[in-house]
């Protein structure tokens, strides 16, 4: 698609004390759609903020480079300028921040010209209602329309890469569809690599793969293409040795 | 001092009352924690009649940009219009006496510790706003307080002692903006205010209190509101200067549905010290109080948050809210919440909650996860937190103002530089 690559090798990360992801690879390119899914404690949400660098999930081993640039050991904003985008899976309020205030710093564009443009764009295409564009950060949202704060903002930083944490829960159908078509578009506009998270299957029947991983305690156990959302369908995790 | 006979004879006996009256001690429950026993009054002399300094063009910047159509404003207490200041022009409704009646003072706040008495013996020239029955007032009165200071060099520095009153009458509704500046740079002052505010039934008064005093101030405040049957005081106090810098606010809703909206924030840095009181007394029927008070300390600065709220016997069905929020930037600096209820009514409403910590980091991680740099993510929520509630600033002109005060301590405190 372009020439942006994520490369994950032999990822080891620690949360709360504790190794949870226990030697990790993945190769995302520019433009793919990459889905990892796994049961509970399966060590998603750890990955998710190892790559991301959250304060408190420490990086123990292995390499997160992003066209070449390495990852591990810069702290979250300069992993977010490098090109690499979280969405969270519980995104927090931040009162009196205004998404246009909090984007312009993120651009390092204090003018905000058409930054408003941007924003009223973007709300449409994903069905975000726009009064809540003037509202403070996710203050008074609910958990669909703070998920959906999130895409519009992914949206207006393009970044070559996005990792999402999670991004089907709290979405209904006609939420998620809309979702998953912007997701798409993104890959094809800017040649967006998206790594999605997720525990539900549900994300798959909107969201096109091009690979899907099954995590299973701190381990990708199996990588396939869509007979794989099918197999998991069918039976879960247990043939993964999960309850 | 000048002033009329009644006034004379007010100080004299207050002057007598404070020599009887014992110093606040940290060891009663309105002082604690508050340095106030550290205060040397052989280090101040009242300023007395005498207007010390020309305002500097720094007081007629402030006064433009929070008053374009001009304020009253006194020099060290002393209400003149000096050079460079034109009168006033009063909207319809409005008029200000200079206390020309007895009973013009002390119709909320009467007598008090000993720093009242000491305020009502050497008060010079009361600014007294008169607001008649009905009256709608569509933009705010300005009343601008400059106290000028002394270098401390050997002789005392100054103590001035500056009042306000607004009555706002019966169904009538209004607006004011008080503004407390002076003793910049080096300079040292002890600045003593009192403002009184009685809003009579159904009337409403709209109140913005803004302290910018520099750091080698002891500012030591009282606020005392009263409000009537069916009427409102909303108010924000705006605390940023002072070495020591206390307010104590006391609102009293006095008739039945009387309503109070308390709001207030501080920032300290360096090592200033921010001392907040505030009492929320409801003493009739179904009267409602709202409080919100947010405050932040940096550098080696701390605060005292402590807020009362009691419910006289009578006074059912009345609701209070109280929250207190504090953001401790630095590890040296610190912050004290106290919360009080004093409950004597069975059928109220009454909520209180407060917090004190650091920048909360999971607000950080979500800016910072977009490409925020981390000090430029902190100043957004440490301003965030703050915009929150001047927002909600009563007098909706001097939110600009209000904001770019509390912005420009932002910036010296977040860019990590040793505050002056």
């Amino acid at each position: 698609m372009n020439g942006h690559l994520l490369e994950v090798r032999d990822l080891h990360a620690e949360a709360g004390g504790r190794e949870v992801v226990h030697g990790l690879d993945l190769t995302v390119r520019g433009g793919e759609v990459h889905v990892i899914m796994g049961p509970n404690g399966s060590g998603k949400s750890t990955l998710a903020h190892a790559l991301m660098g959250r304060p408190g999930t420490r990086v123990t081993g292995g390499s997160i480079r992003l066209d070449g640039v390495e990852l591990v050991g810069l702290p979250a904003w300069e992993r977010a300028r490098a090109g690499l985008f979280l969405a969270l899976q519980q995104p927090v309020e931040v009162p009196g921040v205004s998404l246009q205030s909090a984007l312009a710093e993120a651009l390092d564009q204090p003018g905000r010209a058409g930054l408003a443009q941007r924003l009223a764009e973007e709300a449409a295409s994903i069905g975000f209602d726009r009064r809540f564009l003037d509202r403070a950060l996710n203050v008074d949202l609910s958990g669909g329309e703070r998920k959906r704060n999130e895409i519009l903002q992914l949206g207006v930083l393009r970044p070559p890469f996005c990792v999402l944490d999670e991004i089907d829960s709290g979405l209904d159908v006609d939420a998620l569809a809309a979702v998953a078509r912007r997701l798409e578009q993104a890959t094809t506009e800017w040649g967006l690599g998206v790594v999605a998270i997720t525990h539900f299957h549900r994300l798959l029947v909107e969201l096109r793969a091009d690979a899907i991983h099954v995590l299973v305690d701190g381990r990708i156990v199996s990588t396939g293409g869509p007979e794989l959302a099918a197999e998991l369908e069918q039976t879960g995790y247990r043939s993964y040795g999960v309850a | 001092m000048r002033g009329p006979e009644w006034l004379r004879r007010r100080r004299s006996e207050a002057f007598e009352e404070f020599v009887t009256t014992p110093w606040p001690s940290a060891k009663e429950d309105v002082w604690r924690y508050s340095p106030i026993e550290a205060l040397d009054l052989d280090a101040y002399r009242p300023v007395g009649d005498r207007t010390a300094t020309e305002p500097p063009a720094a007081l007629d910047a402030l006064v433009a940009r929070v008053a374009p159509h001009g304020a009253v404003v006194t020099r060290d207490g002393v209400r003149d219009i000096g050079p460079g200041l034109s009168p006033v022009a009063l909207p319809n409704g409005v008029s200000i006496a200079s206390a020309e009646h007895p009973g013009a003072l002390g119709t909320v706040l009467d007598g008090g510790d000993a720093l009242v008495r000491l305020h009502d013996a050497f008060v010079s020239d009361p600014v007294v706003i008169e607001v008649a029955a009905g009256a709608v007032v569509d933009r705010p009165v300005v009343v601008v307080h400059w106290i000028g200071g002394a270098p401390g060099t050997g002789d005392p520095a100054p103590a001035v002692f500056p009042r306000t009153v607004v009555h706002v009458g019966r169904a009538a509704r209004a607006s004011v903006v008080e503004v407390v500046a002076g003793v910049t740079g080096d300079l040292r002052g002890l600045v003593v205010p009192v403002t009184e505010l009685d809003v009579d039934q159904e009337g409403q008064l709209d109140y913005v209190g803004l302290q910018v005093l520099g750091t080698g101030a002891w500012h030591v405040g009282r606020l005392a509101g009263r409000v009537g049957t069916d009427a409102a005081l909303r108010s924000f106090t705006l605390g940023l200067g002072g070495s020591y810098a206390r307010l104590r606010t006391d609102a009293a809703a006095a008739g039945a549905r009387g309503r109070c909206e308390l709001r207030s924030a501080y920032v300290g840095s360096g090592d200033q010290v921010h001392d907040i009181r505030t009492l929320q007394d409801h003493l009739a029927p179904h009267t409602t109080s709202d409080l919100l008070c947010k405050g932040a300390v940096a550098g080696a600065a701390r605060s005292v948050y402590s807020g009362l709220i009691r419910v006289r016997r009578g006074a059912v069905r009345s609701e209070a809210l109280q929250t207190n929020h504090n953001l401790v930037l630095d590890g040296g600096s610190h912050a004290d919440s106290v919360p009080n209820l004093d409950i004597e009514e069975n059928d109220v409403r009454c909520t209180h909650a407060s917090t004190v910590g650091p920048v909360d980091e999971d607000q950080l991680y979500y800016l910072e996860s977009r490409g925020v740099a981390p000090d430029r993510a902190e100043r957004l929520v440490v301003s965030g937190f703050f915009g929150d509630v001047i927002a909600r600033s009563p007098v909706p002109s001097v939110v600009g103002v209000l904001e770019d005060e509390v912005g420009a301590r932002l910036d010296r405190i977040t860019s990590g530089g040793v505050d002056a």
